[in-house]
């Protein structure tokens, strides 16, 4: 690679170009897109494109403004137009444009719309989140919205294994009434309120985020953004942490609702960061660095990384090691860490440890602190997803600012508010919850596992969360995309077993599944094998 | 046959075909030296993992703890949203809470006329919440009788329940005169009026588009549509004269303007009954508006989220109405409704988005995972809204006590030499206050208003925040006023006109 320092280059080129560009040959030259079009004929090509480029820019620029249903109207006052002079288009310009296409504009709206009118067209960034719905993960949850499994009603039902729709909660039903009556007072439900929550609330979801992490860390109440459902506050994450054309990396297999929550609305992009079955699907920071790199070259400004922990969908718990090395990695390249710890309450290994974020860089100094960022899902915890709430956990003051105002835009209501203060305020519920929930979570997650080892179906270690990953590369006909796509429609047609394929979390690997396992009691479990043991007769005859 | 070269606009007459060539090929270069500084030193080649293995320790060990690394930023667009606001309308509301009067303990308090809230019907609410709210979240379990727990904790359709969107569709056909009947299929439940509209801007229009606004327009549109969006608003500026009343020709003027400036105009936006003014839009100016749409091929939004809070004698007509009886191309026409100020229920956070498009109903619904209204909410508003006496009652009640209050407040101001604006619905009336500007202009208008805030103890909303052309309106909200408060106004309102006038 030939590099020529920049500053003795610009004087020869302002030397040249002047002159035309005649043929020295003594002086090396340098032309536009030198780097492109290196050696011989360097110089010419190196002009020629730029000037094509600019050619097909204008013209590009002329066609478009031509198909602009110009208003065929006399325009009503030409000079009053002229007190705020536009800086991009020369009055020349216009005129020339105006002589040129007036009569044609004319006669082509007389043509088209007016009578018929065609029809009003909705934004393009709305027809991409329209056309979102094909993917598997789609397709699986209208199944089972259209044919559920009841274990008296309708035993031939699709079960939903795909995402986390909790039906078992113990907490509201043992004692429903004083939970909400107390929390529903009509001078609190009414007025308008903080949409980033009362501190009442705020202070019991501390509390509560306390008592999930086993109180090893205790979080200040005042960093607390409440959102309505983690979507957005990843989302208003995403939106205060990237610009448009941004990027985050996300180490692989990650969950499919990324695609959504940071995509849709923020246009920040997403860089998949593939880890590997070799490595236990565990993050190592040299991937993490080549992908960085990868996007730099590719001249993406990559602003942040977004990790779950416990990690969606393997379950696995990030040590205290992976946290400092990935802190390391966003300290040398100044970006920011989300770490989404939304199944902090649902770690159900015996033993196992669950570190948050907040933890590690407690100690940390300010700089350090104001990267990190932590996304936590009450409804997740709680067992009650028709609350939709969740809560920004910052260290950054600008963010949480940002965050509070955006928070008018997917508020928590007044009455979800209270109904929450009302249920988690109290410790001793609260630690009570958090045991059973996880004892619950445990006893369903070892059945399954057992189940699955007598069918020869080996899964990762799952720590926490409601999923485990499973490997079901042996059954698929063919090693790759399509092959694990066919067997997940075995899976949903002939099981009747709704389970999310690796291709939908971004797994670079085909034959993983993610199966959810909280809507599952142990009496299920039996069932669900019964049907997987059928999908794997039919694989292997 | 004329040779084109680039830049041959600008550069037009003698000597374009040289300099056509080469300004670009200077602008190239440039750009490239540009990009060569910008790169920081080459990074290693991530491929040769052998020798890139010590090299990166030894880098981090360099670099970390201590070494002086600058913060981290945050995103170019959070910025601006990280810093105190600087409209009047949100300095106002901040400045209330610093400070908030009470008719027993802080009679010196700033009292808050800024905020659309109403306490007026307070009463009937409580009434109705201690009688049913159990009950409407006790759903009985179909199986065992007993208190069925899933009906309010599990995850539901996003765009809200069935039984909610029917029970929606029937109150707004009612509060809207009866004559309009709308499609729970067509209609998406939101956590709140903003996010409503927040949604529907972002389907309808991409960044960088525009859509006109008749001004004085609503100065929380400006945070609700063009922060996270992109979308531009145009005021369309309407007259005193015409007691702010939109124009077709002004529309047209200013999409015209609009367009040679080269925005591309996506739709238009108004509220009706208008906020801050709270006039009426008649029968014939929706029709003009929609035909001006469909001959400009752009979606109209109506934010009729104060339609049933109309007390005057004009009639209220929903955009949905006039869509339904003319042979319109209905799928450009969209609302948004709210109970927020219908039923005083701000904490409820419940808006409605209703269109004619179908992919505009989609793609909303599958935004609410965003916000999306919690199901508790659902199971209190679906009991709520089908108790149709409650509803009946209630809605007689809220109009009679809205246009008593706004009689006496209306007449305060009267006695003080202070007009008012026609006006026939909304919590607010419209003051035109430019008698006490000490100069007529943007300037005075906002003297005036630190004025009030600071001097009189009242927050009012100043035009200018609502994107007024002429100086020296305010939005006074008063349904959260007790009747006694009035007094204590105009009181305010009078020292400081004989201060600013001696």
């Amino acid at each position: 690679m030939t590099r020529t320092e920049p500053n003795r280059s610009s004087k020869s080129e302002s030397e040249n170009s002047g002159g035309g560009g005649g043929g020295t040959t003594a002086m090396r030259v340098i032309v536009p897109l030198q780097g492109v079009v290196q050696g011989r004929g360097g110089l010419f090509l190196g002009s020629v494109i730029p000037c094509a480029f600019f050619y097909f820019l204008q013209f590009y620029l002329k066609r478009n403004r031509k198909n602009e249903p110009d208003s065929g109207e006399p325009i009503p006052n030409p000079d009053s137009d002229s007190a705020s002079p536009d800086p991009t288009r020369s009055q020349s310009v216009g005129n020339l444009t105006e002589l040129a296409s007036l009569p044609r504009s004319l006669s082509r709206i007389l043509l088209s719309p007016r009578l018929s009118g065609g029809a009003a067209s909705v934004s393009g960034r709305a027809s991409c989140v329209i056309k979102g719905g094909d993917s598997p993960y789609h397709v699986g949850q209208k199944r089972v919205e259209e044919d559920p499994y009841d274990e008296s009603g309708n035993p031939d039902g699709v079960i939903e294994l795909g995402s986390a729709h909790t039906t078992k909660m113990d907490w509201v039903s043992e004692d429903p009434g004083e939970a909400i009556s107390d929390g529903l007072c009509m001078s609190g439900i009414a007025s308008y309120e903080p949409c980033h929550g009362l501190i009442e609330l705020k202070t019991a979801v501390a509390g509560f985020m306390s008592e999930a992490t086993k109180n090893s860390v205790s979080f200040d109440p005042s960093q607390l953004v409440l959102t309505s459902g983690a979507a957005s506050a990843i989302e208003i994450l995403s939106f205060c942490l990237a610009d448009s054309g941004n990027a985050f990396l996300v180490p692989t297999p990650c969950s499919p609702g990324y695609d959504r929550d940071v995509k849709w609305r923020t246009g920040v992009d997403l860089i998949h960061v593939p880890c590997r079955s070799a490595d236990n699907f565990n993050i190592s920071m040299l991937v993490l660095d080549r992908g960085f790199y990868l996007a730099k070259k590719r001249g993406v400004k990559i602003r942040g990384v977004i990790i779950s922990n416990p990690w969606n969908p393997t379950g696995t718990l990030l040590t205290r090691e992976n946290l400092y090395a990935l802190l390391d990695f966003a300290r040398e390249r100044n970006i920011h860490i989300i770490s989404n710890e939304v199944f902090a309450g649902s770690v159900h290994e015996e033993g196992g440890e669950f570190v948050s974020m907040a933890e590690i860089v407690d100690t940390e100094e300010n700089v350090d602190r104001e990267r990190v960022h932590i996304i936590y899902d009450l409804s997740k915890d709680l067992s009650f997803p028709g609350l939709r709430t969740a809560a920004i956990y910052s260290f950054n003051e600008s963010v949480l600012s940002a965050s509070r105002k955006l928070t008018t835009l997917s508020p928590v209501s007044s009455p979800t508010q209270h109904l929450l203060i009302s249920a988690i305020s109290s410790p001793k519920f609260v630690q009570r919850f958090v045991k059973t929930n996880r004892e619950r979570l445990m006893r369903v997650y070892t059945e399954l596992v057992k189940g699955l080892k007598e069918l020869g179906i080996e899964c990762t270690r799952s720590s926490g969360g409601f999923f485990c990953w499973v490997d079901m590369r042996g059954f698929m006909s063919s090693y790759s995309e399509k092959g694990e796509i066919e067997l997940w429609n075995k899976l949903l047609n002939i099981g009747k077993i709704n389970v999310i394929p690796g291709s939908c979390c971004h797994c670079i690997e085909p034959g993983w599944f993610r199966l959810c396992f909280s809507n599952l009691s142990e009496t299920d479990v039996p069932v669900v094998m019964n049907r997987i043991r059928k999908v794997c007769e039919t694989c292997k005859s | 046959m004329r040779l084109i070269v680039p830049l041959q606009g600008v550069v037009q007459g003698r000597g374009g075909l040289f300099v056509g060539s080469l300004i670009p090929c200077c602008l190239f270069y440039f750009l490239q030296l540009y990009l060569k500084r910008r790169r920081s030193p080459p990074p290693p080649p991530p491929d040769s993992d052998s020798t890139e293995l010590p090299r990166t320790s030894s880098r981090s060990s360099l670099f970390t703890r201590g070494n002086s690394i600058g913060r981290v930023r945050v995103s170019s667009r959070a910025a601006p949203l990280a810093k105190p606001p600087d409209s009047p309308y949100y300095i106002g509301l901040e400045r209330v809470k610093t400070d908030p009067y009470d008719r027993v303990s802080n009679r010196d308090g700033i009292i808050q006329l800024g905020l659309a809230e109403s306490t007026l019907c307070f009463d009937l609410l409580q009434r109705w919440m201690s009688d049913n709210l159990m009950e409407s979240l006790m759903i009985q379990s179909d199986v065992d009788g007993g208190f069925d727990v899933s009906s309010i904790a599990m995850y539901q359709p996003f765009e809200g329940l069935l039984e909610v969107r029917v029970a929606f569709a029937d109150f707004m056909s009612r509060i809207m005169g009866g004559n309009v009947s709308f499609d729970p299929s067509n209609m998406v439940i939101t956590a709140g009026g903003t996010p409503a509209v927040e949604v529907l801007a972002f389907c309808l229009a991409d960044h960088g588009n525009a859509f006109l606004i008749p001004s004085p327009y609503y100065p929380g549109f400006d945070r609700d549509i063009k922060f996270r969006t992109g979308i531009e608003l145009i005021p369309v500026h309407c007259r005193s004269s015409d007691n702010f009343t939109v124009t077709v020709s002004a529309l047209e003027q200013s999409l015209n303007q609009a367009r040679k400036r080269g925005s591309k105009v996506s739709g238009i936006l108004f509220s009706n009954p208008s906020n801050p003014v709270g006039n009426i839009l008649s029968r014939e100016t929706l029709h003009a508006i929609l035909s001006f749409a469909q001959e400009k091929n752009i979606h109209v939004i109506s934010d009729e989220i104060f339609a049933g809070s109309v007390y005057g004698d004009k009639e209220f007509v929903s955009l949905a109405e006039v869509a339904a009886s003319g042979d319109f191309d209905k799928s450009r026409v969209h609302i948004i409704y709210g109970l927020s100020k219908d039923l005083s229920l701000p904490g409820f956070r419940t808006g409605v988005i209703y269109s004619f498009h179908e992919d505009v109903v989609s793609a909303a619904k599958k935004l609410m995972r965003f916000c999306s209204m919690p199901v508790p909410v659902q199971r209190i508003l679906i009991s709520l809204l089908s108790d149709t006496r409650f509803i009946e009652e209630y809605m007689a009640a809220h109009k009679q006590r809205i246009r008593d209050k706004h009689f006496l407040f209306v007449e305060g101001l009267k006695q003080l030499g202070i007009p008012c604006a026609e006006s026939g619905g909304g919590l607010y009336c419209w003051v035109d206050m430019s008698s006490l500007l000490t100069s007529y202009s943007q300037k005075g208008e906002l003297e005036l208003f630190e004025k009030l805030l600071s001097v009189a103890k009242i927050n009012a909303t100043p035009g200018t925040a609502c994107y007024c052309i002429e100086p020296g309106w305010f939005r006074c909200c008063f349904t959260a006023l007790a009747d006694e408060d009035i007094p204590v106004i105009m009181e305010r309102i009078k020292l400081l006109a004989e201060s600013s006038t001696s």
